[in-house]
């Protein structure tokens, strides 16, 4: 965990609402971590997980939801960003030889940099990213490039027709570890489906790392700090809530 | 030669010197070691541990917070291991890092649960104060409803002082009428201290869902926004009562400890400052001297209260 200062190098519109934003001067953090923007005008950092990092630059990417994304997108090039970085946990990959990894729409974020790592180490992952429709797919679709991905649609209009559960357990896919990150509700029903595998959960947060006890959910052993203990959990762990 | 005198930050707390009258407050740094991994946290003046009460607690559902254009709302609940967890395994973590004494802050639904925690918790060799808090406005049935009535905020205060071990700080609301009333009925109730101000009662509300953002609807509203507000509370308070008082409120940096100062505060607790900039304390530490020096401060207990003129 560190308090710097980043430059932006890229912020950009990949669709309407959706940002890929690249900033310099970060240590390589872990798969799974994730940082907290200051942005200027706001009074809470935002948290965003880590979607990529080489040479010095972390990349991420947000939706434009409220007044503090809606500011971001108004950052230049050049700007300098206070930020704390290396929040959170990773993923666990130790021993895995086998990944799955399977994504709901923006989740693809920090399973985007796991997928990466794992390919580092001579691993090729099998990706499978989930999104709304087609359009969602061509607006992604040069986010992957280094990675070879199955995408499936609700509406059928690219790739497989229906959710990420459903193809999964479609396809059979072998694995020994799978990571999913998206909805609560596809996490819930991934780790309803399947055993063995670790979701990167997201909440509204408030400090994000671990003094204000404002993201904590329910598991199995306890409440955890999905800031702190978390964003990364076993998908035995979680104890799935109402909201 | 004339010799340049380094600002003297120390104040004294119930008998206990501190370094510097800086303490993070309750809820805003856990039970302290986690922000070894930000600073060296023995510079602190001392440590205000996460509100704990007699049993352990998950608190509220989430979203447990809310932004606010100067602060934040939150409405955790009072979340925390329980009081026999905090003695034991907590405060020994933390005693493993952090070799002053702490302040525990002791929240409950009932006279026996404040009274068993506070006892629990004043037995601790860690521990030179308690705080009450009786302003939570978080928790149903509880917390902020013992200290909104002055007749049983000092039937409270009288039975916790019975079983505390260590003086008694009672930490004010600021959701009355006049605070000062409240002040009064603590200090009959044999109260050490007090500490002022708790958070505002707030609500936002989410423009697209149209429902309030908070899980539990409100919640306790903090940040620069307030500091106005703990300022004039201070100021009222201490022309109310002779209790030592820890200012609170909203303070971001070292000009505003002086400010709570001259408002009549013998100590300050930095609290939402903690959460959106983990150096935040550290700061504030470190600009103190600085900022004594340009006003012409040679001694912080000189100027307790100096606003009342």
């Amino acid at each position: 965990m560190k308090s710097e200062i980043l430059k932006i190098t890229e912020n950009r519109a990949l669709t309407k609402d959706i940002y890929k934003m690249s900033l310099f001067g970060a240590e390589k953090p872990l798969p799974g971590n994730f940082l907290e923007l200051t942005v200027p005008g706001c009074f809470l950092n935002r948290p965003f997980g880590v979607a990529g990092y080489s040479d010095g630059t972390t990349e991420i990417y947000y939706r434009v939801l409220g007044e503090g994304t809606k500011k971001m997108t108004e950052m230049p090039v050049g700007t300098e960003v206070h930020a704390l970085t290396g929040l959170g946990n990773s993923f666990d990959v130790t021993g895995v030889t086998k990944p799955l990894i399977v994504s709901g729409g923006l989740g693809f974020a920090p399973l985007k940099y796991l997928a990466e790592c794992f390919e580092e180490r001579g691993i090729s992952p099998v990706f499978v990213a989930g999104f709304k429709s087609s359009a969602d797919v061509v607006r992604f679709g040069g986010v992957f490039e280094r990675l070879p991905v199955a995408v499936a649609t609700d509406d059928g209009s690219s790739g497989y027709h229906g959710n990420v559960v459903d193809y999964v357990k479609e396809h059979a896919v072998e694995y020994d570890r799978y990571y999913a990150c998206g909805p609560m509700p596809m996490l819930k029903g991934m780790a309803a489906a399947f055993k063995g595998g670790q979701l990167s959960l997201e909440a509204r947060m408030g400090c994000g790392f671990g003094a204000c006890m404002g993201c904590s959910i329910q598991t199995v052993s306890g409440p955890k700090r999905v800031c702190k203990e978390g964003p990364v959990f076993y998908s035995e762990e979680v104890i799935f809530g109402d909201r | 030669m004339t010799v340049k005198n380094i600002p003297d930050t120390r104040i004294t707390l119930f008998g206990n010197t501190m370094d510097n009258p800086v303490i993070p407050a309750s809820g805003t740094f856990g039970f302290g070691y986690g922000f070894t991994e930000w600073f060296d946290i023995s510079i602190l003046g001392s440590i205000a541990l996460k509100g704990t009460t007699l049993e352990a607690r998950y608190g509220n559902p989430l979203p447990r917070i809310a932004e606010c254009p100067a602060g934040m709302i939150n409405a955790i609940g009072l979340q925390n291991p329980g009081a026999v967890a905090v003695r034991d395994v907590e405060l020994k973590k933390l005693a493993a890092v952090y070799p002053k004494k702490v302040i525990a802050n002791v929240g409950g639904h009932s006279f026996r649960e404040y009274t068993e925690a506070s006892r629990i918790l004043s037995g601790a060799e860690e521990v030179f104060a308690i705080e009450l808090n009786v302003s939570c406005p978080n928790v149903k049935g509880g917390g902020m409803a013992f200290g909104l009535d002055p007749a049983v905020l000092e039937e409270l205060t009288a039975a916790v002082k019975e079983v505390s071990e260590k003086p008694v700080v009672v930490k004010l609301s600021p959701n009355v009428t006049d605070i000062t009333v409240l002040a009064k009925a603590a200090e009959r109730g044999g109260a050490d201290g007090l500490s002022l101000i708790n958070t505002l009662v707030g609500m936002r509300i989410d423009l697209n869902s149209a429902r309030p953002i908070i899980s539990v609807k409100r919640g306790g509203y903090s940040g620069p926004g307030v500091f106005p507000v703990a300022i004039n509370a201070v100021y009222n308070t201490r022309e109310a009562v002779n209790l030592p008082i820890i200012g609170m409120g909203g303070i971001m940096n070292a000009e505003n400890v002086i400010e709570m100062m001259y408002a009549g505060a013998d100590a300050v607790m930095v609290g939402t400052l903690n959460l959106i900039d983990p150096l935040g304390s550290k700061k504030i530490i470190e600009d103190l001297p600085g900022v004594m020096e340009r006003l012409g401060i040679d001694k912080l207990t000189d100027i307790v209260g100096r606003a009342h003129r």
